[in-house]
């Protein structure tokens, strides 16, 4: 039974971005169908940020194609996709400046009062935003992103810069947010993440998708040479 | 006349508020306020647009916008009283030697500052931006509100340049005005004419106001990019 008015699920076919003459991802095929937490997981330099920055439309694919169920598939805004990024931008203004410039651009959902509360944010609310810590910037990115009222959300390394407190943190406002129907995929360097998070996981490997397999069989048993050694902490790059 | 006589005649025109001193005062900072203003409205939007879109000659363009900044003000001066001179283009509007004739000439002046600053901070604040703003849905010119918004304060400091240059420059009021009493003499207009005609007080009394205001700029822009600091993280 589908959705009628869903942008799920998204059809990523042949997926392949390249800069300067040189292949850095691809060709990638894998559908995200709605509901779950999905991990993208590989070594530095596999090709995890792209691929989300593709399946965003960040960014132009070199062949290929992310295709969604609905016409073009909506940026932001309800029923639409929003994205958290590794390094999440802070305006230059305070914390709820930044929460309400995200709505009057968007011109979307929910509203700021709600957002703060939601992440604990309130304290924060008229701190400059650039000047708050790591945590704290990516619970307000999250927060952010959450105002948009998006179906699915793309989320690069959540938690890569936070101490394990703000990481259980922001784990738990993630399960909250698939609870709650919301699609997230979403790139970790954190295996025991994956493993507390993750539905299904995506490993990538030189910019190739190696395996897409359910969360708990791939921990089990990888079924490739790379995932293994990947997994035992042997593979770099 | 010696000096310290002069000075305490020139204390006396500041503190008495002596009508014909507050007149030319009053002048300069209504030119140099409006041309900065008129420079602010045309010169931000435009630096905003230059530092976003991708053109050939670009680069060209923005090497001759910086070339601008130093531009030497009796130049300006010259190419403003060209084109509103009786045989210029604009001879028509019959606008030379008017204080309107002066706002031209200061606004020529400061608008490469304004484009050439506010080019470089939208610059570098949409570097960082981009994929953010692109993220919300906001690509192009409609992230120019955003950009001018989180530059305002090394905006404000260039404003702040510009308005120092103007109030400080003698030679384009002086070809475009022509430094006609108590109708287009300026705060440096008059420090040059009165000086050289022996006129100490006004001059030095003018010349007090002058560095008053520069320090005041000075300071301002020293507290925004403080503040802005603040912000910048
Ligand atoms: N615009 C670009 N031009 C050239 N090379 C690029 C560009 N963007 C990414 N790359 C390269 O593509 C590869 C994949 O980059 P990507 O950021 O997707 O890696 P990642 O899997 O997210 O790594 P990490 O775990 O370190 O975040 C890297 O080798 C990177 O240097
Ligand atoms: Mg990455």
């Amino acid at each position: 039974m589908r959705d009628l008015a869903s942008i799920l699920p998204l059809r990523v076919e042949n997926l392949a971005f390249e800069a300067e003459g040189k292949a850095l991802l691809g060709p990638v095929s894998f559908k995200l169908p709605k509901g779950g937490i999905t991990a993208i997981i590989g070594p530095n330099g596999a090709g995890k940020s792209l691929l989300l920055r593709l399946c965003h439309g960040l960014i132009a694919p070199a062949s290929g194609r992310a295709e969604w169920a609905t016409e073009g598939g909506l940026l932001a805004g309800r029923k639409g996709h929003a994205m958290v990024f590794q390094r999440p931008v802070m305006l230059r203004r305070s914390a709820r400046a930044n929460l309400q410039h995200a709505v009057s651009v968007a011109g979307a959902g929910r509203r700021v009062a709600e957002a703060l509360q939601r992440f604990g944010l309130e304290p924060l609310a008229e701190r400059p935003a650039r000047l708050l810590s790591g945590g704290e910037q990516q619970r307000l990115a999250l927060a952010r992103a959450w105002l948009l009222a998006p179906e699915v959300l793309f989320l690069d390394e959540p938690s890569s810069q936070l101490d394990p407190g703000a990481t259980r943190q922001i784990e738990a406002i993630l399960l909250g947010l698939a609870s709650e129907g919301v699609t997230l995929l979403m790139t970790t360097h954190d295996l025991g993440q994956a493993r507390r998070l993750a539905r299904r996981v995506l490993f990538l490997h030189r910019g190739q998708l190696v395996e897409d397999a359910e969360a708990h069989a791939f921990f089990a048993a990888p079924r490739t040479e790379e995932a293994r050694a990947f997994v035992a902490g042997d593979l770099l790059w | 006349m010696d000096i310290t006589a002069a000075f305490s005649e020139a204390l006396q025109l500041i503190l008495g508020a002596d009508a014909k001193f507050l007149q030319i005062v009053g002048l300069s900072l209504r030119v140099t306020l409006t041309a900065v203003l008129l420079a602010a409205l045309i010169g931000l939007p435009l630096g905003a647009w230059l530092a976003i879109s991708r053109f050939s000659g670009r680069a060209l363009v923005i090497v001759f916008v910086n070339g601008l900044m130093g531009l030497p003000p009796v130049v300006a001066g010259l190419v403003v009283f060209l084109l509103l001179s009786r045989a210029g283009p604009l001879g028509s509007w019959g606008l030379l030697f008017t204080p309107t004739a002066m706002v031209i000439a200061q606004t020529v002046l400061v608008l490469p500052i304004v484009i050439a600053l506010t080019r470089g901070t939208i610059e570098e604040l949409w570097r960082e931006y981009r994929e953010h703003l692109a993220s919300l849905g906001v690509n192009g010119w409609r992230a120019v509100p955003t950009l001018l918004w989180d530059g305002r304060f090394a905006l404000a400091t260039g404003l702040l340049a510009g308005f120092g240059r103007a109030s400080a420059e003698v030679g384009a009021v002086l070809i475009v005005g022509g430094n006609i009493a108590n109708y287009t003499r300026t705060m440096t207009t008059t420090i040059a004419l009165e000086t050289s005609k022996g006129d100490l007080p006004l001059a030095l009394g003018l010349g007090i106001v002058l560095m008053a205001l520069t320090l005041l700029i000075n300071a301002l822009a020293f507290g925004a990019s403080r503040i802005g600091q603040r912000f910048a993280g």
